[in-house]
């Protein structure tokens, strides 16, 4: 397969699982910023709610550049329909089918009317239709979107090299996106040290459970109180928990074995090392290395294995 | 009344003024051609309402397919659908045969002067063309001269514009030999209209039109060319690879393509970008289309290029007037299909001729102030320019606002050389949509469709 053919899928499957991610993202902020908060050290900007979609994706900067008020609205415009903001959900749409579209021949038919389809809707809305609809309803109908484009690969696209760069941008960005969103607990927000497992604490993780649609599988698997020892578990070391860290590496790690070849083996080691510490990880060394700490280090590495993809497969030199 | 061409450009809009118009499916007094009879029996037995609804199924279907052309300088770069009608333009069996002898003779004759000029110019030596209109003109690749391309053959793929008039003569309108488009097209809209009327195939002896040779990559300039669908459409079809200039690299004067599994040799390349960009360092320098190095791998004969590049000096509008006295250099033949008889404004009679008839010309958007600084340019450049009488194309019913109606049509045949020249029965047809328009271009309001070849 051509590396222009692959990149583009890779990058089509990336940028459509970002948008889903920006929207859950999104929505966790929404629902946490209905909660009470206040800001106890001045200056500390991203104690703020809103200011956490913007520091977990690294676009703080680029929104300041372009905004001078942090506030619900200027964050939503920001996140949603920025053109020029590239994790922009209009614009991971956008470049989500013009890989589609110069690549249709790998694709299938179904595909890629799904995806036109998606693109053509996203077009037309704007910040007062958004409203109009609910910010949360037009979050929901970023995911659905997202689910369903999934389910048209899954279901129609036959399982060659096209498939498998596919699915490895899927859940190479998916990896990073949970990791980030994980992280976003650990930036932010509780008032002070004495509201740890109150319930304010309780709501807020309840939101970011709910946002990587782990809610009830928490409850399934704990039938519990929500703690951040067991968020940790779910969403970095339980393989059958479809968002987590361990259940993204496995499957890349999967993939990348049927991709490389002998001029590639290292690529698969990495992933393999990987995968090896997600799969015999323990809880408690998370902890005691430090959650945030534990996430920045799984970012460097998946972003690390992201780049050798991009330099073996994607665009050789 | 004569109608001054741009160098390039198509016929302009026109009200034709003569009542007399010829009709493919209805003969003067109005009832079915013979080869229309078995059509016409049907749309008169087939309720309207049936076939609106097959007309609109047509458009979900072109629409969900994504048959579309890239509009250049519209917002974002839209996609529009190239309008289908159904009424399919019908050529009897006789007709064709004629179309086809005459359309093999003539790009026959055109891969014959492609191959002269570039070696021995006998037919500039023999005083047939003066040499200045080959080798002055900006189509003509100097670096081709002395090359010898695979089978003598330069167009592989030539796509020749016909139009009928008058009394239904067929005429050469143009030759394309570049990059011809339309192909896609073409298939399209036969496979349509076998799912939308199969009854209609099954009853008639119709020539099938799937037959295009096949290569080892498709070139195309990307994404947003105005002919990426046919370019994907294309390379989907014979089962190769469409790739983009930086797709490729060339090492040792050898084509690769960078794949996944490392480097893969390239032997053919099927290119749709233009000569002038097909390499950076042989044509424009500024070309981010192109693959560096490709010429010299080229001229190697280590990579086919189809078409060959230099072919565009064959189809240029100054040559066009000589390729019947190509016909008869070359073939010793006399041409089997005409040219539109054509004033060349580089000769001074035809200049005359076409300065005192300027001002009675019926180009109607061109007001009379224009129509001054026009004369001009031509008075500036008369060698630029060339000119044609308004032809009367002929018509063929087509579904309209307020049902059938006749509209002008052309056609595009396309013609495949390679150890023998051969014919895809039919071709494009494409139809001016607006009442009394000669404008058949999908980007001016054109649409297509389906041409029947009668097997007997």
């Amino acid at each position: 397969m051509l590396c222009r053919t692959a990149n583009e899928l890779y990058w089509m499957a990336r940028h459509i699982e970002r948008a889903e991610n920006i929207a859950r993202l999104l929505d966790v902020t929404y629902r946490m910023s209905l909660l009470p908060y206040e800001v106890i050290e001045p200056g500390l900007a991203w104690a703020e709610p809103w200011a956490v979609p913007l520091i977990t994706s690294g676009l703080a900067t680029a929104f300041y550049e372009r905004f001078r008020e942090l506030s619900a609205e200027n964050v939503l415009r920001f996140m949603i329909l920025d053109s020029s903001n590239p994790s922009s959900i209009y614009c991971c749409l956008r470049s989500a089918r013009e890989s589609a579209r110069s690549v249709r021949g790998a694709i299938t038919s179904e595909m890629y009317e799904d995806l036109n389809s998606a693109w053509l809707e996203m077009r037309g809305y704007d910040y007062d239709r958004i409203q109009l609809t609910g910010v949360s309803a037009f979050l929901e109908w970023v995911k659905m979107r997202s689910h369903l484009f999934r389910g048209v690969t899954f279901g129609t696209m036959l399982r060659d090299e096209a498939y498998h760069f596919n699915r490895l941008g899927t859940h190479i960005e998916r990896a990073d996106n949970t990791a980030r969103i994980l992280d976003v607990k650990y930036h932010t927000l509780l008032p002070s040290a004495a509201d740890v497992g109150g319930a304010v604490d309780y709501y807020q993780w309840s939101a970011l459970l709910r946002s990587v649609s782990g809610f009830e599988s928490y409850r399934k698997i704990y039938s519990d109180v929500i703690t951040p020892r067991r968020v940790a578990e779910l969403l970095i070391l339980r393989e059958d928990m479809p968002r987590s860290l361990h259940s993204c590496i496995h499957f890349i790690h999967d993939t990348l074995e049927v991709l490389c070849d002998e001029n590639s083996r290292e690529i698969e080691q990495a992933s393999g090392e990987l995968y090896a510490r997600l799969h015999y990880g323990k809880t408690d060394d998370i902890i005691k290395f430090g959650l945030h700490e534990y996430l920045i280090e799984f970012l460097d590495r998946i972003s690390a294995l992201g780049g050798e993809i991009n330099r073996y497969f994607l665009v050789p030199t | 009344m004569a109608q001054v061409l741009l160098k390039g450009s198509r016929l302009a809009d026109f009200t034709p003024v003569s009542g007399h118009l010829y009709d493919e499916m209805s003969s003067a007094e109005g009832a079915p051609r013979p080869h229309y009879q078995g059509f016409s029996d049907w749309l008169k037995r087939t309720p309207v309402d049936q076939i609106a609804q097959k007309r609109e199924e047509a458009e979900r279907a072109f629409h969900r397919i994504g048959i579309t052309f890239a509009v250049y300088g519209e917002n974002g770069g839209t996609e529009r659908l190239i309008p289908f009608d159904i009424v399919p333009r019908i050529i009897p069996a006789s007709e064709w045969r004629t179309l086809e002898r005459g359309l093999k003779q003539r790009v026959h004759a055109l891969n014959l002067f492609l191959d002269d000029i570039y070696h021995d110019q006998s037919i500039l030596k023999a005083g047939v063309i003066p040499p200045e209109r080959v080798l002055a003109n900006s189509q003509y690749r100097r670096e081709m001269h002395g090359m010898d391309v695979p089978g003598g053959i330069y167009a592989h793929i030539a796509g020749v514009d016909i139009v009928r008039a008058d009394e239904g003569a067929y005429y050469v309108l143009e030759d394309n030999l570049r990059v011809p488009s339309g192909v896609s097209y073409m298939l399209e809209n036969r496979r349509m209209m076998m799912r939308l009327f199969p009854e209609l195939f099954a009853t008639r002896a119709i020539k099938p039109v799937e037959h295009y040779p096949d290569e080892v990559a498709v070139l195309t300039p990307g994404a947003h060319n105005s002919a990426y669908f046919e370019h994907a459409f294309l390379a989907q079809q014979m089962g190769v690879e469409l790739v983009e200039g930086p797709d490729l690299f060339v090492q040792n004067e050898t084509v690769y393509m960078r794949t996944t599994r490392g480097p893969r040799r390239v032997h053919v390349l099927y290119r749709r970008v233009d000569d002038d960009f097909l390499d950076p360092r042989a044509f424009r320098p500024d070309s981010m289309l192109g693959v560096p190095g490709l010429f010299a791998a080229y001229r190697a004969g280590r990579v086919t290029l189809a078409n060959a590049i230099g072919t565009g000096v064959a189809d240029d509008k100054s040559i066009y007037p000589f390729v019947p006295d190509m016909i008869r250099f070359y073939l010793t033949e006399e041409p089997i299909l005409n040219n539109v008889p054509t004033w060349q404004l580089s000769r001074e009679d035809d200049l005359r001729y076409c300065l005192e008839h300027l001002a009675e010309l019926v180009v109607k958007e061109v007001r009379v102030a224009e129509r001054e600084a026009f004369r001009g340019r031509i008075v500036a450049q008369p060698d630029k320019y060339i000119a044609q009488p308004t032809l009367a194309l002929s018509t063929c019913p087509t579904f309209t606002a307020s049902g059938l109606a006749p509209r002008h049509i052309d056609l595009r045949p396309y013609v495949l050389s390679g150890k023998s020249v051969n014919l895809v029965p039919g071709g494009l047809t494409r139809v001016a949509l607006r009442e009394g328009s000669l404008v058949v271009n999908s980007s001016q309001g054109g649409g297509t469709k389906d041409t029947w070849v009668m097997a007997h």
